[in-house]
């Protein structure tokens, strides 16, 4: 496979702040990249140095092979889809089309054709002679996506592009960019704060936290085996536990709560100097009232304290006996605990296998995880 | 109970129309009908006054008037579109460019010259120019001439006069839509390949234009409309049609054709502001608000 977009080393500092801390990455030939991350990590500063806006303080940035440093944004063979779009209000959508390619000096039917062509793909034949104003918000989005993409460039960058749309828009986009993507075969750079987002859509993911990447991987894994304590609470949901990881005389590690709780754990932990733990849980791997027969399960006796409901994103909210840290556990769909109340008492088990213990206390990513 | 509460919105209306409708009335409207009616009227050999188009036939009679009324026209026009390339950079440069601290500044800055009245601003620029003047002086001391140049009583002079004092109203208006400019259209102009002319040319001038407009009629009545400016730094080379209204009226005390001047100006900003309105398909309703 060739390499569409790479990027070695790039550090960005504004002043004393470090912007982007020595990423790396390379990009393939027709793939979709996501850099997911919070606000403030850095994602925007590294796709505006991809598009030339910026230049990296050090570091290189190749397109498809060739050195990008001091090539001005209009000369770079990458498009930027703005996170507000910034379609030109003055003129027409087939305007807003072809003004790239006129930039280049098509003119006439070449650019009509091109246009045309253009607008077919993105689901918008006949949309030319609308006005910005006059078109809805996933319509926008489609003309600013064909704006770009009908200069054919080696790689397509997004700087969410979706964040403006309502949730129910928002969905139904992601599945049509993915779509989209797929029919054109551009590379696509995508930057999300939404991990939904960046896992439907793309073929790899990286997680970018205070200026690095602290995984990078394709969404499964990312999912499944997060590297890092960030990683794990900003990619799907997570059950945080503090913990102290013990080993007993046959070798096997546990994890210890500061409420009594004796977890066993896979595998092998250093807990020479300091066994100060996160464990990691996900509500969907936890099972309720799990059959005596599992023996290998951890199995904890909690209350329920209260149902969320939300349709097939139904969870409760559980508290181990006697104490008040919260497990969020998700529901099954088949409706077999609609029975349940609040202050109901429950078994609830999981596998060792499914908790992912990091070393330390890592930062938060949010306030509460719930 | 509702009578009385009708009542009173009706008395809220006259109290804030009033004002405005005596103001419209007496000070514009009466007057220029007045004027309209003085301008076909003329007093005929034996004294007696009655209708007649004699007042704009001379008009077009005597060179001295259609030219001098030509020029003004020519001349604001040139004004206006000097003020007009001048004014886009600045108002970029403060809306964009400059830090958001500079741009109280810089507004200060353009704001500051009409603290003081036209005439006092003339007079400096007298001062300055003039053939006993500092600019003069200071060449001459610098052996960059030998003799003292007047600089004055040019029609270049007066036009340079004429764009200082009309760039404010330039600015201001542009600056007012160019802060709404979204910045990431530039940017995506520019990603998309446009150079600076072109994302002048295609983004910036087009997303302006209502601005401009608004700035542009403005500064195009104000210059058309001026009189201290062309008369002092113009000096007699350099008429303006403001000037002979003066004379008609005040010199030759011949109101009636003084009358028919005005009407004439008046007539011809109009049709000039409603061409330049059809040429940049912008709405009149919409420019000046």
């Amino acid at each position: 496979m060739k390499i569409a977009l790479s990027v070695k080393n790039v550090s960005k500092y504004f002043g004393d702040f470090k912007a982007v801390d020595n990423v790396s990455f390379d990009v393939e030939d027709g793939k979709f990249f996501s850099i997911l991350g919070p606000s403030g990590s850095g994602k925007t500063t590294l796709l505006r140095m991809i598009a030339g806006f910026y230049e990296p303080s050090s570091g290189k940035i190749e397109i498809r092979g060739e050195d990008m440093a001091g090539v001005e944004p209009n000369k770079r063979p990458v498009n930027l889809v703005f996170q507000n779009l910034a379609l030109f209000p003055m003129m027409n959508v087939f305007e807003n089309i072809a003004f790239g390619l006129k930039r280049r000096g098509e003119r006439g039917k070449i650019v009509k054709d091109k246009v045309e062509a253009m607008l077919e793909r993105v689901g918008l034949p006949g949309f030319g002679n609308r006005k910005i104003g006059q078109l809805s918000g996933g319509q926008k989005q489609r003309v600013a996506i064909a704006r770009a993409l009908v200069l054919e460039p080696s790689v397509l960058l997004l700087d969410e592009p979706l964040g403006a749309l309502d949730a129910k828009l928002r969905e139904h986009m992601k599945v049509e960019l993915k779509k989209l993507q797929l029919k054109v075969g551009t590379t696509f750079v995508y930057i999300t704060h939404d991990q939904s987002e960046a896992m439907v859509m793309s073929d790899y993911v990286a997680v970018m936290h205070a200026g690095r990447f602290e995984q990078l991987d394709t969404p499964q894994n990312l999912y499944n085996r997060p590297a890092s304590s960030f990683v794990a609470q900003f990619v799907g949901n997570n059950n945080k536990f503090t913990v102290k990881v013990i080993k007993d005389e046959r070798g096997n590690f546990y994890a210890a709560t500061d409420y009594g709780l004796k977890l066993k754990l896979e595998g092998k932990f250093d807990i020479e100097q300091d066994n100060t733990y996160e464990m990691y849980i996900r509500p969907e791997s936890i099972i309720i009232n799990p059959h005596d027969d599992l023996d290998k399960l951890n199995i904890i006796e909690v209350d329920v304290k209260a149902i969320l409901f939300d349709g097939g994103n139904s969870r409760i909210l559980v508290v181990p006996k006697g104490t008040d840290n919260e497990i969020v556990v998700m529901l099954p769909q088949n409706r077999k605990y609609d029975y349940l109340r609040p202050s109901d008492a429950l078994k609830i088990g999981w596998y060792p296998s499914v908790s992912v213990c990091f070393k330390g206390i890592g930062e938060r990513a949010y306030e509460e995880i719930k | 109970m509702k009578r009385s509460s009708k009542l009173k919105v009706r008395w809220g209306f006259i109290i804030f129309f009033t004002p405005v409708f005596l103001w419209l009335m007496l000070l514009i409207v009466l007057p220029h009908i007045e004027l309209l009616r003085m301008s076909f009227i003329g007093t005929d050999f034996y004294g007696k006054s009655g209708f007649t188009l004699e007042n704009y036939g001379g008009f077009f009679k005597e060179p001295i008037y259609w030219r001098t009324f030509a020029r003004t026209a020519i001349y604001s026009i040139l004004v206006t579109f000097i003020v007009l390339v001048i004014a886009l950079p600045v108002a970029f440069y403060i809306t964009k460019l400059a830090k958001p601290k500079a741009q109280g500044f810089f507004t200060v800055l353009l704001l500051i010259p009409f603290w003081v009245s036209e005439l006092i601003r003339i007079y400096g620029w007298i001062i300055l120019l003039r053939e006993s003047g500092v600019i003069n002086f200071v060449l001459l001391k610098l052996h960059l001439i030998k003799q003292p140049y007047e600089m004055l009583y040019h029609d270049a002079t007066m036009i340079m006069g004429l764009v200082y004092t009309s760039m404010l109203f330039m600015v201001v208006p542009i600056m007012g839509v160019m802060e709404s400019l979204d910045n990431a259209l530039i940017e995506a102009a520019y990603d998309l390949g446009a150079k600076k002319l072109a994302i002048w040319r295609k983004i910036i001038i087009p997303y302006c234009t209502p601005g401009i407009m608004s700035g542009s009629i403005i500064v195009f009545m104000l210059v058309l409309g001026s009189y201290l400016t062309p008369k002092l730094m113009g000096g007699k080379n350099a008429l303006w049609f403001t000037e002979q209204i003066y004379n008609q009226i005040i010199i030759y005390f011949n109101w009636n054709q003084g009358a028919a001047f005005g009407f004439l100006l008046l007539l011809m900003s109009s049709i000039i502001i409603f061409i330049a309105l059809k040429l940049t398909k912008q709405e009149f309703t919409k420019v000046i608000k």
